[in-house]
């Protein structure tokens, strides 16, 4: 049986406290080429961050007295990477069942009253890796079934995961791409199956006397599930629609209408199809440029094209990893840079994919005002980057989170210091 | 948001393979000369009963001017010129002689390089759209498999060839999947349009024989064994006696064909030719430890591993890799998808390289294939990290003439010098940029790939209809 241990998972977004190590610093990155992203670039550029958060980003900002200087002339100074599609914690070793918590059994296929992050890992190792190549937030997305579960977006901190939570949750995940993965027959049925549950949960949302009194008919979901959906049908909480074939879209942008939904799509691998009606509807599209392979019948339009010509169209884009490969939800986390690359390469403004990499994710996940962004107010989530950030020759030069800088190494570090010079070291190396 | 296509197939372990053995004789610098024994196919008693039918396209001389070359074989001539002519490489330095007929394409600005070889795909045998239909990569009913044929499961018409050649690619090794300890022979095919399987054979080529280490045979035959590494262990070298004792009595029947042949055994045959060096041994093995065991294997019955394959551990015994000869084909960052592979490091190409083992990207796995260049790049950022930066010139060989080697292949193909296959790629740009990708490929001289031009694009029958006509 499934466990039903959801504590305060059903009140909407709950908002963390910010601790952390940030303490009472206060740090000036100077003379970079400062990319705000909710503004143009600035050359040589002042980022002042004060207790963890930034207070002052311009080109003739006054440094606090006692600031910690770092010198970025001649560098790139960006927002932290906000990695909108992520198994991060949740995943340690995919083929352990131990350290996969990324997907619910739930009943029937629908599991909404899952929260991912309740059983997020803080302690993963996959953390610093990411965090060393610019991963400063994260969203953290259950998978599987019809209704996944919910997402929450955190910020890569130490601590616990209530401190690492910048909003949790930000958003429910379908996935309608595939009857099968829904228990169901047929795309149809699926869409069916999907209006019954919105529609319970319309019911249940007015009738919860009745439903305590057992005086209600038979729901297709649970108590938890039902009670999940209701922002969701109230349009407070986004619904990410996992979908790659463009009548799969267009089914779900019916169903977004017909019942007032906020919705995403997730993958869109032929959203390009129908870029303009997303640009209409102001569906934001979650989506990556490493994959043009025919994977299956559902996305035989799948183009690397898809995220440049989408945001030509007007779409609102977050890059995410979709390669395909395997592990860029959790081992490969990092490697959004170099997905942005390729979306350049492959027709989106470079201007287009840092947002798409930064304040895009951010918006779309409303928490623009606490990170995607170099503004004042915002969380001091900084990278310095030594030259372009989506080239691979660039290193992350600094990075701060929540005002801190991270030096630590990783454990890919570690190991390759003590087999740098062979046989090797059995003993820890100093730190 | 899609869940990997190769970790689908993490119950049948389609995905990170093997490695190839070695051999001690040369193999014959011809390409479309008939396969004599020993050369590709088995040396007894009928060779070669899939014979290679590939012809190259039609080419014409051309001659790229002004541009950067990266030759795998020396220094990068910036602002150089090559002259590819009769399918040959015929001439490469700061300035070639043309004739005057020759298509003259001005290269300021880019980039030219040997067509990429990806030792470790999978095109064909596990083809795009990845279903149940066209999944043929693991002949998963018994842990050992040597009678299978990687060549007789590819499809011509899998969607992802010509998305590869798009990508630089022009020489592959598909191998069979990882399932099984002994997983069958593996194939060497061009990445050309072809009506058969035939028809892509690279001619000549040896085969490689794909085996495989630890979890994935373990898991796959839990219930009837193996289910541990020492019952995978005990797999290997059961099979290497039945087949030693093979090779021995149909060595002596061909040396004095004295009474009735042996009898056939298809599994044998090809085992056999492993022990004679006639096929190379590409073995999938992730673990620092499991690798040393694979060699004293080799060495108990006389055979050379050519590449370890994944190897995400090969920086712990770089040294060993050094000093065996064995090439190590591995990815630039991928890790942590089972226990094998949580020790993954970024560092590892870098820090075999310096060990002085010869370094493979390879990428089982079709998207990663298309931009093995990208992987080299990340691969080399990694280096310097580490303080061991790696230059261009080095990289470019872990992407062309070390596979080259791995295949048995590097007199013909996996650098730029004259007499040499004309598989060349024409870069917008450096190609260990992110944004940098290939303008125009050629195969034995003749252009299959111009990205300016989609009439020189190849489509596979498949996609007429079922895939829009996007690329570009």
């Amino acid at each position: 049986m499934r466990q039903l241990i959801f504590r305060i998972a059903i009140s909407f977004a709950v908002g963390a406290a910010i601790t952390g190590p940030a303490g009472a610093q206060t740090i000036a990155i100077t003379g970079g080429k400062v990319y705000p992203v909710s503004g143009p670039p600035i050359e040589g550029g002042t980022v002042v961050i004060v207790n963890g958060k930034i207070t002052a980003v311009g080109k003739n900002v006054a440094i606090p007295a006692g600031a910690q200087r770092i010198d970025a002339t001649g560098k790139i100074v960006t927002p932290g990477f906000v990695n909108s599609s992520t198994q991060l914690g949740v995943q340690e070793v995919s083929q352990v069942s131990d350290t996969r918590d990324m997907s619910a059994r739930g009943k029937d296929n629908i599991a909404a009253a899952f929260t991912i992050w309740d059983g997020l890992n803080p302690n993963s190792v996959m953390m610093a890796p990411a965090r060393k190549e610019g991963i400063t937030s994260f969203v953290v997305m259950p998978t599987g079934g019809l209704v996944a579960g919910q997402a929450a977006l955190l910020d890569v901190v130490p601590g616990t995961t209530t401190d690492m939570i910048i909003r949790a949750p930000v958003a429910m995940i379908a996935e309608v791409g595939d009857p099968q993965l829904a228990g169901v027959n047929a795309r149809g049925e699926l869409i069916a199956k999907l209006r019954e549950l919105l529609d319970d949960t319309r019911f249940f949302q007015t009738h919860r006397d009745a439903f305590d009194r057992a005086q209600t008919r038979p729901f297709v979901a649970s108590r938890l599930d039902l009670q999940a959906m209701i922002p969701v049908i109230q349009g407070k909480l986004p619904l990410v629609v996992v979908v790659d074939r463009a009548s799969d879209i267009d089914a779900a942008m019916r169903i977004a209408r017909e019942f007032n939904l906020k919705v995403m799509i997730g993958g869109g691998a032929e959203g390009w199809m129908v870029a303009d009606k997303l640009a209409a509807a102001r569906i934001p599209v979650l989506t990556g440029a490493m994959n043009n392979i025919p994977h299956g019948f559902a996305s035989l339009g799948e183009r690397q094209e898809n995220a440049g010509l989408l945001r030509k169209a007007g779409v609102e884009v977050a890059l995410i990893g979709n390669a395909g490969g395997g592990d860029e939800e959790a081992f490969n986390v990092r490697n959004l840079k170099q997905e942005a690359g390729n979306a350049v390469a492959y027709g989106m403004t470079w201007d287009d994919a840092l947002r798409a990499v930064t304040l895009a994710p951010a918006e779309i996940f409303g928490v623009a005002d606490r990170v995607g962004s170099l503004q004042p107010g915002r969380e001091g989530n900084v990278v310095v980057w030594s030259g372009d950030p989506f080239e691979f020759t660039t290193r992350v030069e600094h990075v701060f989170v929540r005002g801190h800088e991270y030096t630590d190494k990783t454990r890919q570090d570690l190991l390759m210091e003590r087999y740098k010079a062979l046989p090797g070291t059995h003993n820890n190396p100093p730190q | 948001m899609r869940a990997s296509f190769c970790f689908l197939l993490a119950g049948a372990t389609a995905c990170a393979s093997a490695a190839p053995p070695t051999t001690t004789s040369s193999t014959p610098a011809r390409d479309t000369a008939q396969i004599g024994a020993g050369l590709g196919g088995t040396s007894t008693p009928n060779a070669d009963p899939f014979p290679s039918t590939y012809t190259p396209f039609p080419s014409r001389a051309t001659v790229i001017r002004n541009v950067n070359i990266l030759t795998a074989a020396g220094p990068m001539i910036r602002n150089g010129a090559i002259l590819l002519q009769n399918g040959k490489i015929a001439a490469v330095g700061s300035t070639v002689n043309a004739p005057a007929d020759a298509l003259v394409i001005d290269g300021a600005g880019k980039y030219v390089t040997p067509g990429i070889i990806d030792d470790h795909s999978h095109l064909g045998v596990y083809a795009a759209p990845g279903v149940n239909a066209l999944s043929d990569g693991n002949e998963a009913t018994n842990p050992s498999t040597p009678y299978v044929w990687a060549e007789h499961s590819v499809w011509p018409q899998d969607p992802q060839f010509p998305r590869n050649l798009a990508g630089g690619v022009t020489t592959l090794q598909v191998l069979p999947g990882s399932a099984n300890l002994i997983g069958g022979r593996s194939v060497v095919l061009k990445v050309v349009p072809g009506r058969t399987v035939q028809a892509m054979k690279f001619p000549g080529a040896k085969y490689g024989l794909k085996m495989a280490c630890g979890e994935n045979p373990k898991r796959v035959y839990q219930g009837r064994g193996p289910s541990t590494r020492m019952g995978n262990v005990a797999g290997y070298r059961s099979a290497w006696i039945g087949a030693e004792s093979y090779r021995r009595k149909w060595d002596k029947w061909n040396a004095d064909h004295k009474g009735d042949p042996p009898q056939r055994d298809l599994g044998n045959e090809t085992l056999a030719e492993v022990l004679r060096g006639n096929i190379l041994v590409h073995n999938h093995c992730y673990r620092a430890d499991e690798m040393a065991q694979m060699i004293d294997i080799a060495h108990e019955f006389g055979y050379k591993i050519r590449s370890f394959h994944h190897g995400v551990e090969a920086y712990k015994i770089g040294d060993l890799l050094a000093k065996e000869g064995i090439s190590a084909s591995i990815w630039a960052d991928w890790g942590s998808f089972k226990m094998e592979a949580i020790d993954a490091v970024k560092g590892n190409m870098a820090l075999v390289d310096r060990a002085g083992a010869r370094v493979i990207v390879h990428s089982d796995d079709p998207s990663g294939s298309q931009r093995l260049n990208q992987e080299a790049a990340k691969a080399m950022a990694a280096g310097a990290e580490i303080g061991l930066p790696v230059s261009e010139e080095q990289a470019i060989k872990w992407l062309t003439i070390n596979p080259a080697w791995a295949l048995g292949l590097d007199d013909r193909i996996g650098s730029l010098e004259p007499g040499k296959n004309a598989d060349v790629v024409l870069w917008s740009g450096d190609p260990f940029s992110v944004y940098t990708r290939a303008e125009k490929v050629w195969v034995d001289g003749a252009m299959l790939y111009d990205r300016s031009d989609p009439s020189e694009q190849w489509r596979t029958d498949f996609e007429i209809g079922f895939v829009p006509f996007t690329r570009n």
